[in-house]
């Protein structure tokens, strides 16, 4: 394993200088070359310590012929080395001046499905690995229209294993023109082609001097810069209320009537005295103070966890949304969403479960299966008989109370759910929840007001 | 950026945050574990920003060695005062003595000892959730831990049937007898837990700064002398300038030589470390699958 030749990226952070978080995953087959790359990013860029490293050495002599083997680093579980797979997602952290890395690691075997959605659905930004000998193959196609389904927010299509193709131009560009016939149908707004090779380290985190053909960045220096300050939703405020916080006897006696409403910024951006709208009563009323450990604020936004407290004492309970009034959000119990089946048991119309979505959870029975996305065209076969293990498909669902909702293209958080199996309590179903037809209606109008 | 913006601070914090309210609103007996180590000092303060005004609505829990430091229960039992909480300790010590946990002859550590402790005390108080301060980036086989870890009705971690975990929404479901231990502080670096220290003006017990102690060479390490560990004939013994990174049982934690005594000096220590925290805790260097039976077994 040489180690890289230039200067690393610094670990050290300077103190007082705002560091944001980038999240992102790593996809590709068994052996594009995920493990290595990631050990790569660790190694270069100087976050991988004195015990890891031996730790690696040791286990090389072991299992390795004596050679370190960088996968070795986020292949964290004895029966994943026993098996000599991973089994599930890894998370792995470093850091550079500029940002702090969260990675999830998800293998690519048959779960691949299954263990991708579940270590995406939070990434700013999503890598795929494509062994540069093999193009594009099913499981490319696959990643990126995963991705495109969780609406990561930013793609990179990383051309790996380029030394063992002469380091060709011409190869890469047929890769990314193979990829470019079928990005239109998907739904990415920020597509990156790297050319690298993870084992050397080339264009990892240091320019290569193999690829004078190439202009962009290295993987690293696009981690380090690539724009994420929209991904959160900043229009229509909605809070998922959490926790309903009322001091018991407090010590304090100008707490005795505080009703705080406490929860994360699901969307939007509120202000003391803005009005608000409680769903599904559909009563109004205005943000008195926006209360938090440090001190009151005049405003908060997405992703914030604050207390809101309102003008009017209101029954306002756990599960119950706070929407604000310029962008209305859906109100419904019936309804229609793309999910992801993530249980061998298959999905089946007429089945019971729990549906969790923001902070309530419901009973739900699904109606209608209305169909299940062919991975080879991205075509949808209508009326499946079920939805099987990583199964993608659009189905009906009917909740016992109205949910309170977005579309997932327009809100990560208020627009997705999951599907509880009742009995067992396994997670079966990601789902997405399609945009609603219309925007809420309600009855009252400005009753508490 | 905009001003709409959160630095990773904020965006671990408001993370964590909602995690502990999900786990107040979704159990019925949920614990908070509380050592007194620097990580479960920040759980503490997230709990507060995720209650107050209100009162924590869950009681502390700690399991006692025997072996802790002793600065270390003295700041746990202030601390969990100052915060009005109630704490409850259970003890290895006497978990020996009623024979749920029987120790191995010979063997002093007392770290194996504190799984059936632990488990016990779950049972008695029908915990339904314990809420802990591990970190994945603390151990290769934590990396796989979810923020809501599933636990049988024997306590234990099943790592290849894990619940998908997916967005912001935790499935916290369980049955009569089954448990959740649920981490917060997943996603944290020993660096960000130093900087949130700093950031909130945190205090953490002194035995984390610079101090002057005799110190024994073992294992490759410098531990601490005291009654449980007398130096034998042979070895190396110094009075050394030094602090902990991490705090596990007295007989088990490495010192580091260091003149760091504030959280400044800290952290420029960290940023050029070169020895990752849990490299000097004695208990995890036997084999490298030594954290993975522990957390089997249901170790935190
Ligand atoms: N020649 C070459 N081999 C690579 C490169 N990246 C990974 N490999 C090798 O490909 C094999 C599979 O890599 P690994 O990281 O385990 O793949 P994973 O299954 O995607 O995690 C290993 O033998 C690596 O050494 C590369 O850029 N060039």
């Amino acid at each position: 394993m040489p180690p890289s030749s230039s200067p690393p990226a610094s670990a050290a952070i300077p103190a007082n200088h705002p560091v944001e978080i980038l999240r992102f995953n790593t996809c590709g087959s068994v052996d594009d070359g995920k493990s290595t790359l990631i050990g790569r990013l660790l190694y270069d860029s100087k976050s991988l310590m004195e015990d890891q490293i031996e730790t690696l050495e040791r286990s090389a002599d072991i299992t390795g012929g004596g050679q370190i083997n960088l996968a070795n680093l986020t292949d964290g579980l004895r029966a994943e080395r026993e098996q000599g797979i991973t089994i599930d997602v890894a998370y792995r952290y470093f850091a550079t001046p500029r940002r702090k890395f969260i990675v999830a690691d998800t293998p690519g075997h048959l779960q691949y499905t299954r263990n991708m959605v579940t270590g995406a659905s939070s990434s700013n930004l999503a890598v795929v690995l494509v062994d540069a000998r093999l193009g594009v193959i099913e499981q490319s196609r696959r990643h990126t229209y995963l991705t495109s389904l969780l609406r990561i927010p930013h793609l990179v299509i990383a051309v790996n294993k380029l030394d063992l193709v002469g380091w060709s131009e011409e190869r890469f560009l047929e890769i990314r023109d193979a990829f470019e016939s079928f990005l239109p149908l998907l739904d990415i707004k920020d597509v990156k082609f790297i050319p690298l090779s993870a084992l050397n380290g080339d264009n990892v985190v240091d320019s290569s001097k193999h690829t004078p053909w190439y202009n962009g960045p290295n993987l690293l220096a696009h981690l380090e810069t690539v724009h994420i300050g929209s991904d959160w939703n900043l229009h229509g405020f909605r809070f998922p209320v959490q926790w309903v916080n009322r001091p018991n006897n407090p010590r304090n006696a100008s707490l005795h009537d505080f009703r705080g409403l406490s929860g994360q910024i699901a969307g939007g951006i509120v202000k003391v005295g803005q009005k608000v709208m409680i769903l599904p009563s559909g009563l109004k009323s205005r943000v008195k103070e926006i209360w938090t450990l440090g001190g009151s604020l005049p405003e908060a936004f997405c992703p914030q966890s604050v207390t809101l407290v309102l003008e009017d004492d209101m029954d306002v309970s756990r599960g119950d949304q706070i929407v604000g009034l310029d962008l209305l959000p859906g109100m419904s119990t019936d309804l229609h969403a793309q999910v992801c089946w993530m249980n061998p048991r298959p999905l089946q119309r007429g089945r019971n479960y729990y549906l969790k979505h923001t902070t309530q959870t419901l009973q739900a029975i699904v109606t209608s299966l209305e169909n299940r996305i062919d991975i080879h065209t991205f075509e949808p076969q209508p009326d499946p008989a079920e939805l099987g293990m990583n199964d993608i498909g659009e189905i009906r669902i009917k909740t016992a109370k109205p949910v309170v909702y977005d579309g997932y293209g327009t809100n990560r958080l208020t627009g997705s759910f999951i599907l509880i199996e009742q009995g067992t309590n396994q997670t079966v179903a990601a789902g997405m929840l399609m945009p609603p037809q219309e925007p809420v209606r309600p009855e009252y109008n400005d009753f508490a007001i | 950026m905009n001003i709409y913006h959160l630095d990773h601070l904020q965006y671990l914090e408001t993370e964590a945050i909602h995690i502990i309210r999900e786990v107040a609103a979704e159990f019925e007996r949920p614990a908070l574990m509380f050592s007194g180590g620097k990580d479960s000092i920040c759980l503490l303060r997230l709990a507060e920003k995720a209650f107050r005004p209100a009162d924590i609505p869950t009681p502390f829990l700690n399991v006692d060695t025997g072996h802790h430091f002793p600065e270390l229960n003295t700041f746990r039992d202030r601390r969990a005062a100052e915060l009005g909480g109630k704490l409850i300790i259970r003890r290895v010590e006497d978990a020996i003595r009623n024979g749920i946990a029987i120790p191995n002859p010979g063997e002093i550590s007392r770290n194996k000892l504190q799984i059936p402790t632990l488990l016990a005390a779950i049972e008695e108080f029908r915990f339904d959730c314990c809420i802990g301060g591990a970190r994945r980036d603390e151990e290769k086989a934590r990396a796989k831990e979810r923020f809501f870890s599933f636990r049988d009705a024997f306590g234990q971690w099943d790592p290849k049937n894990q619940r998908p975990e997916i967005w912001n929404l935790y499935n916290g479901r369980i049955n009569p007898g089954e448990h959740m231990r649920v981490f917060p502080l997943s996603n944290w670096t020993e660096m960000d837990v130093w900087e949130y220290i700093r950031r909130e003006k945190l205090e953490v017990p002194t035995i984390y700064f610079s101090h002057r102690r005799t110190c024994v060479r073992r294992q490759d390490q410098w531990l601490p002398v005291n009654d449980l560990i007398p130096p034998k004939p042979g070895e190396r013994v110094r009075e050394l300038v030094v602090r902990v990174r991490t705090i596990g049982d007295i007989i088990s934690t490495g010192m580091v030589e260091s003149p760091a005594d504030t959280v400044d000096d800290i952290i420029a220590e960290i940023s050029a470390a070169r020895v990752t925290e849990r490299g000097s805790r004695a208990d995890d260097k036997s084999s490298e699958a030594a954290m993975e039976d522990r957390k089997k077994q249901g170790y935190f």
